[in-house]
């Protein structure tokens, strides 16, 4: 008798405790911590490579007592994979835009509270609350940094100065183009398209119907024997610059600013279509460990010394404009370099990356090209 | 103490004693022993790895998660195969024909050099030469192929030599070619190695023998040499076969617009559509497959 009252004990612990956990899960993301707790005195990441380079990861370890210990993803597919796939025990993911929304949707990043990030309301009002982390006003990260994907030229070489994105497109600079090895390039034809042919009806680089994808695949096809080479590495794309291989092409600041300090003559600019860009966030994972030691990071990379020192280790622009003065005390003139010091509508023009996916967010139809058709069209114009 | 270690060695030489007396009984279980480990390797990690890419190529992928869906299908191969978009079509058969070129082309480079250090050079030029085959092996191989990069570059040393004759610019960079030039280049000394394995077998009593009978040296080649050493080809074809077949660091650095391999396609789709390349990367194993069974109809694995 006593035995089976014990077992029966056993199944309604056993059962209460099947309804706490995913109890536990919600109370987790609906209410918002409402003050940084001590640090738990280490700290997992999942991160693009140098995003808490030691240069300033180092201090933030000495005052807080968090140990930082990181992963360097390869693409955003593997972080997704890691993280999705139970995480692995990771507090921390630096998630671009073509995977953050994954990221939300599948349920695996919380909502964080940006008060208790000092630096936030200083950040530009583009990067406070953009539609890649945040949803119907619920902030699921903080934005980091971002940089614009801009035309660049040799302006020895290029007269008269290009305006528009029409000179990579044009056979006059045939077999002295360039343009990035990656799918996303799809959305700059489009971006193109979207100003030079109104007929097709593009409301959105990234959510495309078929005619309008199709549009945009043949404008790549069609540019591809124009083409020097598709180029992967940023350190490819500075050797064709330097040897003079390259006239024209699609390329980030890092490399023009590399190429401006060994003395290159060329020049980057923002085309009259406007250009995509990349902007990325630090999300908390859904069953962080340290969370305080994540919500200290969260805060001590926005800050503005550290948004400077990140910016000019990877080649990015900050958030937080704040940080304009320290960039330039490490680099002259780096901050107008990175675009830091140009008017807010700057970064408001950029169309940063997001993942494509079936539903258009414009119209509500389904039939958008997502992902895997964008992978797959883009094997069929560079294969 | 002293006697208690003696016996305790004895004890122990005893086990030993034993031990082999067990296994010279049953030489099964010594070879039980012995090949135990390795299979088991070979099957955990060689075989097995294998065995999941083969099955994880009828699974598909969610297109906004890239998680993988556990539903059989012949999905990813029809892509694959597919006539109305022959993409990845149009890159197998560039890379099955990059792979010939490349086999054929080094098979031409290697054998005079093969002939000449098993045949006729002396033992100090053959070290010399053995040398000079293995010397670029010690270096990585991207190094190797970035500095192909600066060579066939427009302003590289290429076209300054030939512009220094007075001749035009060769076109090079980024093409196919330069990538076929890459490619016979670096794979050239696993050519080399197993004709001379194979030329170094043939007795001088058959040369002797041959011209003793009236035949001249084409003669002696075609007729004697030749199908001596054509397994030493077929052995060294697989290699450089298969190693173009697999690669994609060289398109990638020196082939230009339009130069992607099986390898490059695997790569770009391994993170987002696992499934798709578990099924692209089971082409380059079907084709190897086929060529394994051909060169050991020609007699190629009796000259490794």
């Amino acid at each position: 008798m006593r035995k089976r009252i014990r077992s029966w004990h056993v199944v309604l612990a056993g059962l209460v405790a099947m309804l706490a956990v995913p109890a536990a899960g919600v109370s987790k993301t609906s209410a918002l911590p409402t003050k940084i707790g001590p640090g738990e005195g280490a700290l997992k990441v999942m991160e693009w490579g140098q995003y808490t380079d030691p240069s300033f990861a180092k201090k933030f370890e000495q005052q807080t007592g968090c140990k930082i210990q990181r992963k360097d993803a390869g693409s955003s597919n593997e972080m997704f994979n890691i993280i999705h796939g139970g995480g692995n025990g990771y507090d921390l993911v630096s998630a671009s835009g073509d995977a953050s929304l994954r990221f939300i949707y599948a349920g695996d990043v919380v909502p964080v509270n940006v008060n208790l990030i000092p630096s936030w309301k200083d950040f530009l009002p583009a990067f406070k609350s953009p539609p890649h982390n945040t949803i119907k006003g619920v902030h699921y990260g903080v934005s980091l940094q971002w940089g614009p994907n801009t035309l660049i030229y040799n302006t020895k070489k290029v007269k008269p100065a290009p305006t528009s994105w029409s000179a990579i497109y044009s056979p006059k600079y045939k077999g002295k183009i360039s343009v990035p090895n990656n799918p996303i390039q799809i959305a700059d034809a489009a971006l193109y398209l979207q100003k030079t042919k109104p007929s097709l009806g593009i409301k959105d680089p990234y959510e495309l119907t078929k005619p309008q994808f199709d549009a945009a695949v043949t404008l790549l096809k069609k540019q591809k024997p124009l083409l020097l080479r598709y180029w992967l590495y940023p350190a490819d794309d500075e050797k064709d610059f330097k040897t003079g291989d390259a006239f024209i092409g699609a390329t980030w600041p890092l490399q023009t600013l590399t190429l401006q300090a060994s003395k290159v003559p060329v020049k980057e600019i923002i085309p009259k279509e406007g250009v995509t860009g990349w902007a990325d966030t630090w999300m908390l994972t859904k069953n962080a460990p340290h969370p305080n030691c994540a919500y200290r990071w969260m805060a001590y990379a926005a800050t503005p010394q550290v948004q400077a020192k990140q910016a000019l280790v990877f080649g990015e622009t900050p958030v937080n404009p704040k940080a304009c003065p320290y960039m330039n005390k490490i680099q002259k003139g780096s901050c107008a370099g990175y675009h830091l010091s140009a008017p807010a509508a700057y970064a408001k023009s950029i169309r940063f990356w997001k993942t494509p996916v079936k539903t258009c967010g414009w119209g509500g139809r389904t039939d958008c090209k997502d992902q895997q058709a964008w992978n797959n069209a883009w094997a069929s114009i560079t294969g | 103490m002293a006697v208690d270690a003696a016996r305790e060695a004895g004890s122990f030489r005893g086990a030993r004693l034993r031990l082999s007396s067990v296994l010279w009984r049953r030489p099964w279980l010594k070879l039980v022993v012995l090949l135990v480990p390795p299979v088991a390797a070979f099957v955990a990690v060689y075989a097995a790895s294998l065995g999941a890419m083969l099955v994880s190529s009828f699974w598909t992928s969610d297109s906004f998660t890239a998680a993988i869906v556990h539903t059989w299908t012949l999905d990813q191969y029809r892509a694959i195969f597919s006539l109305s978009d022959p993409t990845y079509l149009r890159i197998a058969g560039r890379t099955i024909g990059m792979a010939a070129a490349v086999t054929v082309t080094d098979a031409i480079l290697a054998f005079p050099l093969a002939f000449f250090m098993a045949k006729i050079a002396g033992r100090r030029t053959r070290s010399l030469l053995f040398v000079m085959v293995l010397l670029p092996l010690w270096s990585s191989y991207l190094v190797r192929i970035y500095s192909w990069t600066t060579i066939l570059s427009k302003s590289g040393p290429l076209n300054w030599f030939l512009n220094g004759l007075g001749l035009p610019d060769a076109q090079l960079q980024f093409t196919n070619k330069a990538m076929w030039i890459v490619f016979s280049y670096v794979w050239l000394p696993f050519m080399i190695l197993p004709i001379y394995a194979a030329l170094e077998r043939i007795p001088g009593s058959l040369l002797e023998a041959s011209r003793d009978l009236g035949a001249r040296g084409s003669r002696t080649f075609r007729s004697v040499i030749l199908p001596l050493a054509f397994p030493g080809v077929v052995a060294g074809s697989i290699f450089t076969f298969s190693l173009t077949l697999g690669d994609y660091i060289t398109p990638l650095l020196v082939g230009g617009p339009g130069s992607s391999l099986i390898g490059n396609i695997v790569s770009e789709q391994s993170a987002s559509n696992l499934t798709f390349a578990a099924a692209y990367a089971m082409v380059p194993v079907g084709v190897m497959a086929l060529y394994i069974a051909l060169a050991r109809r020609l007699g190629a694995f009796e000259a490794l």
